[in-house]
């Protein structure tokens, strides 16, 4: 066990869950690396999950942890949050937790920019139920559901968030860890709603059945797949396809959900006598 | 409060005002008729006395925020009506499991589907009790006035509380809409139950451990007792466990902490049962009605008597076979096709005949129909 | 002493209780310190020469491995 991240983990529910090379662990500890360098106290951090393998993250890790309905870790984190704004909140979700089931909760969390940090673990397909597309699987990808390849178009999910006017938005990848750990913490650090999209591996549902046989493999496309956005910039969409972009989108300051119905609730307390 | 008195309100308006005397500090909720009122009068109410209310994007939604909420040591409650009570049906199984108090307000209409938004329904009696999937624990009252909504939705609060146990207050839009003169409690003078905290230090806290209660303490997030909440089954550390043993100890302790504290839940009224040839199982609104052709027909000689549910899940069966001895027959008036009814029929078995007098109409009662209904049962 | 054992003077630690022998660390090595073991675990097999970039650390997906900063030594 790292000894610097250490006190963050239950550490009697490890080994983990997840399969051998299996990325979620990667952005897991990036988590924990990037609050721990902001000093974020347990007490005071709450982690909320749907459904799906990267929502067991937060059961491993020692803070207050909620693991919900697939697809609504964004609505119960809405509740904490509302009902205490002081706590620090973070979503832990999966692409098809996100993007399908709970899309309209990632709409609208974005669209009230309420301070949570949601962090995206976008494998590219449903691993807890074997592999079937997800809402971000790419187009021709093969799945359990999509054994002659995928006909849906995939999802630009940071562009949808960015659209539904989150304060902060960013992809990195396991790869690319070290930045991916710096845009986690710029999220965190962020007052309003963050949104960090991991790409990280399945290498057993997703790999095994599109080319890349082992979790190197699925890292090394990771590494020749993303584009850093300043490059991205100056190519042209040929260039880009069948690659992705990586790095910071949004990072703006705008008025936080809680922040507004505090002052709403400063103005409005003696309206009318007491409960 | 320092409200207290004599006001008139509706019946949502009883929600709104009760909920605040129970403590309620937190609500979301999803506009749908006929239940918006609440979610209206709680947008400018929480906020004069420091709580939240939140407009969420959809039922489900609303339904998580409230259980979220909850956990962070707010009371919390959202309301809705049919279609909205089908969507927020996992999520109350999340709170069912999880066991976080919180109370849900179901105005009924007619359904199914979108049905007739604004005629009134006792159609979600069934659903009240095994909405969501799996067997699970669960409370339901059904007030019959607007003046017992007010003191049904402290009750419901209490209850809530008091179990961890999602409540479900079931209205229909005849009380929702109604108006009456209502009695406001005084906060000094109502019992108000919260959940108890944990009485250990966080290193021992046991999130779902029984304490010899069946109803486990409860940390709110940010105490300082860090745990886990899951939907999925779990031992008394919080942590799921598909063990057969952890799953049969806990389904046991969920479902008998209802049975163990049976008191703070169950509310019946019986009036004149001990004489009674006939009896009306009544509830909700029909029984205003069924009331005046009770009063009708004991003028006339027959002897009727009523037993009416404010509790209507766990259903109260002893008191039920209590209240049915002697009698030759039993009538459940609803405005459903006998929801009700099948339970009634359960509980006196095969040698009491159980009749339903029923609307699906969208229309009320008159106590005509229900007089009448009566008249032939007690005759045949 | 077996290969798979922790030595008091490697740069770098590897859980065996947690390694699942994905081999991404022993892939991405920019010095090719470690190797695996007959398992798959990963084991230091050229220890002298770790530049402590951290990067097996960081791409550890299973908590398992720490690499020691040189005061620790």
């Amino acid at each position: 066990m790292n000894t610097h991240l250490r006190k963050y983990f239950r550490q009697e529910h490890l080994p983990h869950i997840w399969c051998p090379g299996c990325g979620n662990g990667i952005v897991t500890a990036a988590i924990l690396r990037a609050l721990d360098r902001l000093g974020w106290e347990k007490d005071r951090t709450v982690f909320v999950s749907g459904i799906g393998c990267s929502s067991r993250a937060p059961g491993y890790l020692d803070f207050n942890t909620l693991h919900t309905t697939h697809g609504r870790a964004l609505v119960f984190a809405t509740g904490v949050k509302v009902a205490h704004p002081n706590l620090n909140v973070v979503v832990i979700t999966g692409d098809g937790d996100a993007s399908a089931i709970g899309g309209n909760h990632l709409i609208h969390a974005a669209r009230r920019n309420i301070d949570i940090t949601t962090i995206c673990f976008n494998n590219s397909i449903y691993g807890m139920t074997g592999g079937q597309y997800s809402p971000l699987s790419p187009t021709d990808s093969v799945a359990s559901t999509a054994p002659f390849g995928n006909t849906d178009r995939s999802f630009d999910l940071c562009r949808l968030v960015e659209a539904a006017g989150a304060s902060y938005v960013a992809r990195g990848t396991t790869y690319h860890v070290t930045p991916l750990t710096k845009l986690i913490e710029r999220g965190f650090e962020k007052r309003g709603f963050s949104f960090v999209e991991a790409i990280t591996a399945c290498p057993v549902y997703f790999g095994r059945r599109n080319k890349m046989r082992t979790p190197v493999e699925m890292l090394e496309w990771q590494k020749d797949a993303a584009v850093p956005i300043t490059r991205a910039q100056k190519m042209d969409p040929e260039e880009l396809a069948g690659k992705f972009v990586i790095g910071t989108f949004v990072d703006i300051d705008m008025p936080e959900y809680t922040e507004s119905y505090e002052r709403l609730l400063r103005e409005h307390a003696s309206d009318r006598g007491g409960g | 409060m320092s409200e207290s008195g004599r006001r008139l309100m509706q019946g949502n308006e009883a929600v709104v005002e009760a909920s605040l005397v129970a403590g309620c500090r937190f609500f979301a909720g999803y506009p749908i008729t006929p239940s918006t009122e609440i979610a209206e009068l709680l947008a400018s109410r929480l906020p004069q006395v420091g709580g939240r209310f939140i407009q969420m994007e959809d039922e489900i939604a609303s339904m998580g925020a409230a259980i979220g909420a909850s956990l962070a040591g707010t009371k919390a409650m959202t309301a809705t009506s049919g279609p909205g009570f089908s969507l927020k049906q996992e999520n109350l199984g999340f709170a069912a499991l999880t066991e976080v108090p919180v109370v849900v307000v179901d105005v009924q209409r007619m359904g199914p589907s979108t049905g007739m938004p604004t005629a009134p329904s006792q159609g979600d009696i069934m659903q009240a009790r095994w909405g969501t999937h799996g067997d699970h624990p669960i409370v339901a009252l059904c007030p019959a006035s607007v003046g017992e909504t007010y003191a049904a939705t402290i009750r419901a609060f209490n209850i809530s509380e008091a179990l961890r146990v999602p409540v479900v207050l079931l209205l229909d839009e005849v009380i929702g809409h109604m108006r009456e003169g209502v009695a406001m409690a005084d906060a000094q003078n109502v019992e108000i139950i919260d959940r108890k905290g944990p009485s250990v230090s966080p290193s021992e806290f046991l999130p779902y451990a029984d304490d010899g209660t069946m109803v486990p303490e409860m940390a709110a997030f940010g105490e300082g007792y860090r745990h886990h909440v899951t939907g999925l089954f779990h031992d008394e550390t919080g942590f799921p466990d598909m063990s057969a043993a952890v799953a049969k100890s806990l389904m046991q302790r969920i479902m008998g902490k209802l049975d163990a504290h049976r008191h703070v839940y169950e509310w019946t009224e019986a009036r004149d049962t001990e004489e009674a040839e006939v009896l009306l199982v009544t509830f909700g609104s029909p029984a205003q009605a069924a009331r005046s052709a009770i009063n009708r027909a004991q003028r006339e000689g027959m002897k009727v008597g009523e037993f009416r549910l404010i509790t209507l899940w766990p259903f109260p069966e002893k008191a039920l076979r209590e209240a049915a001895t002697g009698a030759r027959a039993v009538i459940v008036p609803e405005m459903n096709l006998g929801q009700l009814r099948l339970e009634v029929e359960r509980v006196m078995g095969c040698a009491t005949p159980v009749y339903g007098i029923n609307r699906t109409d969208g229309d009320i009662f008159k106590p005509d129909e229900i007089y009448q209904g009566i008249v032939e049962v007690y005759s045949g | 002493m077996s290969s798979s054992e922790v030595r008091a003077e490697d740069p770098v630690v590897v859980d065996r209780h947690l390694c699942k022998a994905c081999g991404i660390c022993i892939a991405f090595c920019p010095k090719s310190v470690l190797g695996a073991d007959g398992d798959g675990i990963a084991i230091v097999e050229r220890p002298d020469e770790c530049i402590r970039c951290r990067m097996c650390e960081f791409r550890c997906p299973d908590f398992a491995i720490v690499v020691r900063s040189e005061e620790d030594e």
